[in-house]
């Protein structure tokens, strides 16, 4: 459109359901798949990454009290509002990632697929994995599938979008809270989620998103002692990462989703509940049985 | 409301409530309706139709196609045709049909509860409250599912059915379509399904949805007619699987029906559910729930507790704060906000429900109602408790459907299990006290499909319900339920 300059987005952090840039005042140039300069990106620091942890915690009682069936109509939420924006989230996925418009347009669908997915996990996951258990005595004895608490998740590098939802939305679907850092060179589609987030139910506090390093990042957030789980995906192929990050998970020990050695094919179908699960406590509870 | 003819007394407070009336206008009702078959609505081949009326003024609201064998016929052909594609859809695509029709439901909610009131006389309260939120909560929890059933415990690649017949009551009307036609959709099958003759109007209404969710056609097929519609609609060959909720007495005859033939069978039946009040039960919450569980939708409930089993010592302060609270209850206007009782839903049904009261009394229990003036159109029953009843007597044994509660009285926890347990019926109990053992102690030995502690008449999707014995066989709702709709085990 010759005439008319458009007017481009500064690109924000998620923290509480607000968009702040980092308190650090740091931000970094983000280059699309051909090196061309797309946007600055905050640069999240370990400020940001504790805010983030209490904005998440806060938000945490509200959001695992909720209703299974209710945080099922969210999570739905969120992808009918991915699908209103559907053709932005393609052309920066297609910015992003390169590799065609048609590769990013699958990406996009599956993302938008996949909140469906988790969406209906919320109110099975525990009739899957949850159980009346048998015990020898008069008692009644079940055990149940519940939120751990805060987690603090590094989403995969190369999948920028659907890899993030494929890691934010098994943690939340079940009442975790989470703390996510983005893909570090393609942090932008996941600063557009959570526009869409902030719009779709989700109670704010329940996603934060720091644009920024994983390297720096997860320290910080793997020593956090009200962090309850990290998951590491995105630190998958850097072992020296991975593995220094689990041992300060130790020391309030945290649940630990180990990376796989390389960034799986995201577009595949979850394998069931197993994501949803690797961060559960499983609960049981014993009644006795008498008049 | 009386019309004044003098100057009214505006000194004097009477307490009494304002009418409160949901516009009818909020449903639109049309002269006459056709069957939804293949996506279409389709004229009756040999031209029948019948009259449903507003059973709370007796006054028609639509003529209904009637279904004959040749269009029950049609109508299966058309889900045979349309399970090939949609048992082949991948799982996410059919759940988000599902996820479609659930958000339409909610949208439409308030329409379909004014329209669900008017063909059924339950108070708009119950429609706006209960019923139609239930009914989109069925729709998006099974669609959740229909992507996830290799996780649902029944093998890693369960297989639908193929064709099911579902026949459907009265007394919730737009719920109990919910319950049968969103697990079989989720599971993969495809459905002919038959409402109840006297309240067609929210399944056709449904039929409007389907289409505005684009769901392919064939797939959701509603046959409107009585009995013989239904029997039609058994018998054809084309169907896989049966699903029937009604009378104990007309699930007999379809069981027999179905000997032989291979197709498979669940049935939610009739129940004669007891309500247990120990002595130490909290006793305000258990007269809501004695209520609830008896005067919820005029008792037209197949769990409702209809039998209250209270524990001798404190027989006379329940009885006595029960007959309180009765006299409060408001029975008039179903679209009026404040009605707590409408209409009783037929002519019929009404018949059975007086001819049962008048069992009772003449067995020798004693009928208490509360003061109450019904109106003169439309068929109408007070809240009526008896006490002193027997056993033995009718009213103790015989599923009443109606807004009437028998009271008999047990002294141990044995005997009241023993008491609860005495029927052919096994569909809900209730029990209420204090100890959360003795509830587990209780729910452990009472032969019913569902039983509430310290609540009553409480339903959810993610919740199975179906009763043991007479009342029937399989679940509906949550995992359990979709082995009714799933080729599972040594079938498959």
């Amino acid at each position: 459109m010759a005439g008319r300059l458009d007017v481009r987005k500064t690109y924000k952090l998620y923290i509480g359901g607000a968009f702040p840039r980092s308190e650090s005042g740091r931000s970094y140039a983000v280059a699309d798949s051909r090196g061309r300069f797309l946007a600055n990106a905050s640069h999240a620091s370990r400020k940001d990454a504790r805010d983030a942890v209490v904005a998440a915690r806060k938000a945490f009682d509200g959001w695992s009290g909720a209703t299974a069936y209710n945080r099922g109509q969210v999570l739905y939420r969120v992808a009918e509002l991915m699908e209103g924006r559907r053709d932005q989230f393609v052309e920066e996925v297609l910015a992003a990632e390169g590799g065609g418009r048609a590769k990013a347009t699958a990406a996009v669908d599956a993302a938008i697929d996949r909140w469906v997915w988790y969406a209906g996990w919320t109110d099975k996951v525990a009739q899957v994995a949850g159980s009346a258990n048998p015990v020898a005595g008069p008692y009644f004895n079940f055990s149940t599938p519940e939120p751990t608490g805060v987690v603090a998740a590094l989403a995969p590098q190369s999948s920028s979008l659907l890899g993030l939802v494929s890691v934010v939305a098994p943690i939340v679907c079940v009442g975790n809270t989470v703390v996510v850092v983005t893909s570090a060179d393609r942090p932008l589609p996941a600063v557009t989620l959570s526009e869409v987030l902030a719009t779709s139910d989700v109670p704010g506090g329940v996603v934060n998103v720091l644009t920024g390093h994983a390297a720096e990042l997860g320290p910080w957030l793997a020593d956090h002692l009200d962090v309850n789980a990290i998951d590491l995906t995105g630190a998958a192929g850097d072992t020296d990462l991975a593995v220094d990050l689990e041992v300060r998970a130790a020391e309030n020990t945290k649940r630990v989703l180990r990376s796989p050695a390389a960034e799986p094919d995201w577009t595949a179908t979850p394998d069931g509940p197993r994501r949803i699960l690797a961060i559960c406590e499983t609960k049981t509870v014993w009644h006795p049985m008498g008049v | 409301m009386a019309v004044t003819t003098q100057v009214p007394d505006l000194v004097t407070p009477t307490w009494d409530y304002a009418p409160a009336p949901e516009a009818r206008t909020l449903a639109t009702i049309e002269a006459s309706y056709d069957l939804f078959i293949g996506g279409d609505f389709v004229a009756p081949i040999d031209g029948r139709r019948f009259t449903t009326v507003d059973p709370s003024t007796g006054e028609p609201l639509a003529e209904v196609a009637e279904a004959g064998a040749a269009d029950v016929d049609k109508a299966v052909r058309a889900a045979r045709r349309a399970f090939i594609r949609w048992s082949k859809l991948p799982g996410a695509e059919r759940g988000k049909y599902l996820f479609r029709i659930a958000r339409l439901l909610q949208e439409r909610s308030r329409e379909l509860a004014v329209l669900e009131s008017i063909d059924n006389g339950k108070p708009i309260r119950e429609t706006r409250d209960v019923d139609l939120p239930l009914v989109a909560a069925h729709f998006f929890h099974h669609a959740g599912w229909a992507d996830k059933l290799a996780w649902a415990g029944y093998g890693p690649d369960p297989q639908p059915l193929g064709v099911a017949g579902q026949i459907i009551p009265w007394n919730f009307p737009l719920l109990m379509l919910a319950w049968k036609i969103a697990p079989a959709l989720a599971c993969g099958n495809t459905v002919v399904l038959k409402p109840a003759e006297t309240t067609p109007l929210t399944a056709l209404a449904f039929a409007d949805i389907c289409r505005q969710a684009e769901l392919p056609a064939g797939v959701v097929n509603i046959v409107t007619g009585a009995g013989e519609t239904g029997r039609a609609l058994v018998e054809h060959p084309g169907v896989d699987k049966v699903a029937f909720t009604g009378s104990t007495e007309v699930g007999r005859s379809i069981q027999r029906a179905l000997a032989g033939t291979g197709k498979r069978l669940t049935l939610e039946l009739g129940g004669k559910a007891a309500n247990v009040i120990f002595d130490d039960a909290p006793v305000d919450q258990a007269i809501e729930g004695i209520v609830n569980g008896i005067f919820f939708n005029q008792g037209h409930v197949c769990c409702a507790g209809s039998r209250l089993l209270v524990q001798e010592s404190v027989h006379d302060a329940v009885v006595a704060r029960l007959k309180r609270r009765l006299r409060t209850l408001r029975l008039g206007d179903p679209l009026d906000k404040n009605t707590d009782i409408g209409a009783i839903n037929s002519a019929e049904q009404l018949d059975r429900i007086t001819a049962l009261v008048d069992a009772g009394q003449a067995e020798g229990a004693v009928m208490w109602q509360p003061e109450c003036r019904l109106p003169e159109r439309g068929w109408w029953h007070a809240p009526t408790v008896f006490t002193g009843v027997a056993q033995s007597h009718r009213i103790a044994r015989e599923e009443i459907f109606g807004p009437v509660v028998s009271v008999l009285t047990f002294r141990t926890p044995s005997e009241a299990v023993a008491k609860a347990n005495n029927t052919p019926y096994g569909l809900s109990a209730g029990v209420w006290t204090e100890k959360g053992s003795r509830i587990l102690w209780m729910a452990q030995r009472l032969r019913a499909g569902v039983v509430w502690a310290n609540t009553f008449n409480r339903f959810d999707p993610a919740s199975p319900f179906g009763g043991y014995k007479e009342s029937g066989f399989g679940r509906e709702g949550g995992r359990h339920g979709l082995a009714a709709y799933l080729r599972t085990g040594a079938d498959a």
